[in-house]
C-alpha cells in the first residue's frame, strides 16, 4: 500500500496535518468544490445535531420540539453555536457544522422547510429561482 | 432450488411516495415515471417472483450514525413501515422469508466471508418502499389483494457515511448472493432491486446537480461491462454525478447476482426536479452462475 503524507497537501478542515491515508482514501477525501463528503469527522462535530434530528422521527419528539425547541435543543446538548443554526434556520450552516443531508431533512420538516426550499437556500437563490432551474417544476 | 430470474437498478426518490398515497400518478409531471414502469409491472407478474432481494440504502431512519453497519441483512418474518420523520405511510407491512434470510445470512458468512450485520427487526423506508410501490402493487385492510404480491428481504447498504463499500465489494456482494440463492434447497424465484441515485447532489452549492450523461454512461456501461465499472471510486462518482449519486454502487450489487447470459429488457431515465431518476431490468433464466 502506498502512503501519502497528508501535511503536504492542505485539505483544509478534512483532515489532521501529519495523518496518514493510503491512496484510495486520499483520493476519496479529497475536497469537491460546492460538496460536502460526509465522512467520519464531519459526522463526529456534528453527532449532537445528528442526535436531535433522529429523535425526530418520534412523532412525540417532533411534537415537543415544536412546543419548546429550546428545550429540545438542550435535551440534546446542543452548543450555543449549534442552537444559533437552528434558531436562524441556517441549512448551509448546518450541513457544515456536520448535520447529514439526510437527517437535515427532518429538521427541515418540522419546521416547515422541505428539501427545495432548504436547496434553494444552500444555493443562495429564492425559491422560485430555483424552481425555475429545473427541467419539470411540478414534478414536486 | 433457488432461482434468481432477475434484476431491477432503480432511483428512490422520496418524493414518489406522497404521489403514490395521493393518487398523483397520473399528473402531466410524474406520468412518464409511472408509464415506464407499466410494462416492467406486467413483466414481473409474469415472472411471478416468490422474493424481492432489496438493496437499499436507510435514510437516517432506522438506523443511527451510534452503530452504523456496512452491510445489514434483514432476517425477520415482517418488516413494518418506517417513521424517517414525517410520519408513516398508510402501506401495508413487508413480509419476509426468515428461511431464506438465515440461509443467506449462513451462506454469505460462511462461504463467502461477507460479515454482515444480521437485523431481527428493520423499520422499512423510503429507499426500500418507493422501489416496491414502483413494481408491485399493494392492497389495503381487508381488500382480497391485501399486502404486497412477493415477500421482500431489505439489505441495507451505508452510502452515506464513508468510508462507504467500494463499488466492487457491492459487485462481489451481488455474486455471492447468486451463489447463495442458488445452493437453496427448496424451489423458489427470486428477483434482486439494486436502489438509489441517479446522479443527484443534495446539499453545498451544487445542490441540485444532475448529470443526465453520466446517468446514460452508467446505464450503458452496467448493461455491456459491469466488472469494467466496478473500477468506479466513490470519487468519480461523486465529483461527476454530486454526492448523492454514490448510491448508485448497490445497482452494481442487482448486476453481480444476475449470469453472464442475462438480457436487458427495460430501460427507462427522467430527470424532472434533482434527481435521475432511473430504470433498468435484466431477465435470468440460467440457474447457476
Amino acid at each position: 500500500m502506498h502512503f501519502v503524507k497528508l501535511e503536504a497537501l492542505s485539505l483544509g478542515h478534512l483532515c489532521t496535518p501529519g495523518t496518514l491515508l493510503s491512496v484510495y482514501s486520499y483520493a476519496v477525501l479529497r475536497p469537491i468544490p460546492d460538496t460536502s463528503i460526509f465522512d467520519l469527522r464531519l459526522s463526529h462535530r456534528g453527532r449532537r445535531l445528528n442526535k436531535l434530528c433522529a429523535a425526530l422521527c418520534s412523532r412525540e419528539e417532533r411534537e415537543a420540539f415544536k412546543r419548546d425547541e429550546e428545550a429540545c435543543m438542550s435535551k440534546f446538548g446542543l452548543s450555543e453555536k449549534e442552537k444559533d443554526l437552528i434558531r436562524q434556520r441556517d441549512f448551509k450552516g448546518l450541513i457544515e457544522a456536520g448535520t447529514n443531508i439526510y437527517y437535515l431533512l427532518k429538521i427541515g420538516s418540522v419546521t416547515g422547510n422541505g428539501l427545495y426550499k432548504m436547496g434553494a437556500q444552500m444555493r443562495g437563490e429564492s425559491y422560485e429561482q430555483f424552481l425555475s432551474t429545473r427541467n419539470y417544476k411540478d414534478a414536486v | 432450488m433457488g432461482r434468481i430470474v432477475g434484476g431491477i437498478g432503480l432511483s428512490h426518490v422520496p418524493s414518489v411516495g406522497p404521489v403514490v398515497d395521493r393518487n398523483r400518478t397520473q399528473e402531466p409531471a410524474w406520468k412518464p415515471l409511472f408509464d415506464a414502469y407499466v410494462p416492467v409491472r406486467q413483466w414481473l407478474a409474469q415472472l411471478k417472483p416468490d422474493v424481492a432481494i432489496v438493496v437499499y440504502n436507510d435514510h437516517a431512519a432506522d438506523f443511527s450514525f451510534d452503530k452504523y453497519p456496512t452491510f445489514a441483512l434483514g432476517v425477520a418474518e415482517r418488516y413494518a413501515i418506517g417513521d424517517e420523520g414525517f410520519g408513516t405511510r398508510p402501506l401495508p407491512e413487508v413480509q419476509g422469508d426468515l428461511e431464506l434470510s438465515i440461509h443467506l445470512s449462513e451462506a454469505l458468512v460462511y462461504d463467502h466471508e461477507f460479515d454482515l450485520t444480521l437485523c431481527q427487526e428493520i423499520a422499512v423506508e423510503h429507499g426500500f418502499l418507493v422501489p416496491m410501490n414502483l413494481c408491485f402493487p399493494h392492497g389495503q385492510g381487508n381488500d382480497e389483494m391485501r399486502g404486497w404480491p412477493v415477500r421482500a428481504i431489505p439489505l441495507q447498504v451505508n452510502v452515506i457515511q464513508h468510508p462507504l463499500p467500494t463499488a466492487r465489494r457491492c459487485y462481489k456482494l451481488g455474486q455471492a448472493i447468486r451463489e447463495a440463492v442458488s445452493s437453496y434447497p427448496k424451489d423458489l424465484k427470486v428477483v434482486v432491486m439494486g436502489t438509489g441515485g441517479m446522479s443527484h447532489q443534495l446539499q453545498g452549492k451544487r445542490f441540485g446537480y444532475m448529470n443526465e450523461k453520466f446517468d446514460h454512461w452508467f446505464l450503458d456501461q452496467l448493461e455491456s461491462d459491469p466488472e469494467g465499472l466496478c473500477g468506479i471510486t466513490h470519487r468519480k462518482i461523486m465529483e461527476q454525478a454530486g454526492a448523492e449519486a454514490v448510491e448508485l454502487i448497490m445497482w452494481l450489487t442487482m448486476r453481480g447476482a444476475m449470469s453472464r447470459s442475462a438480457r436487458r429488457v427495460h430501460r427507462h431515465y427522467y430527470a424532472p426536479m434533482t434527481t435521475g431518476m432511473g430504470l433498468i431490468s435484466f431477465e435470468d433464466d440460467q440457474g447457476v452462475c
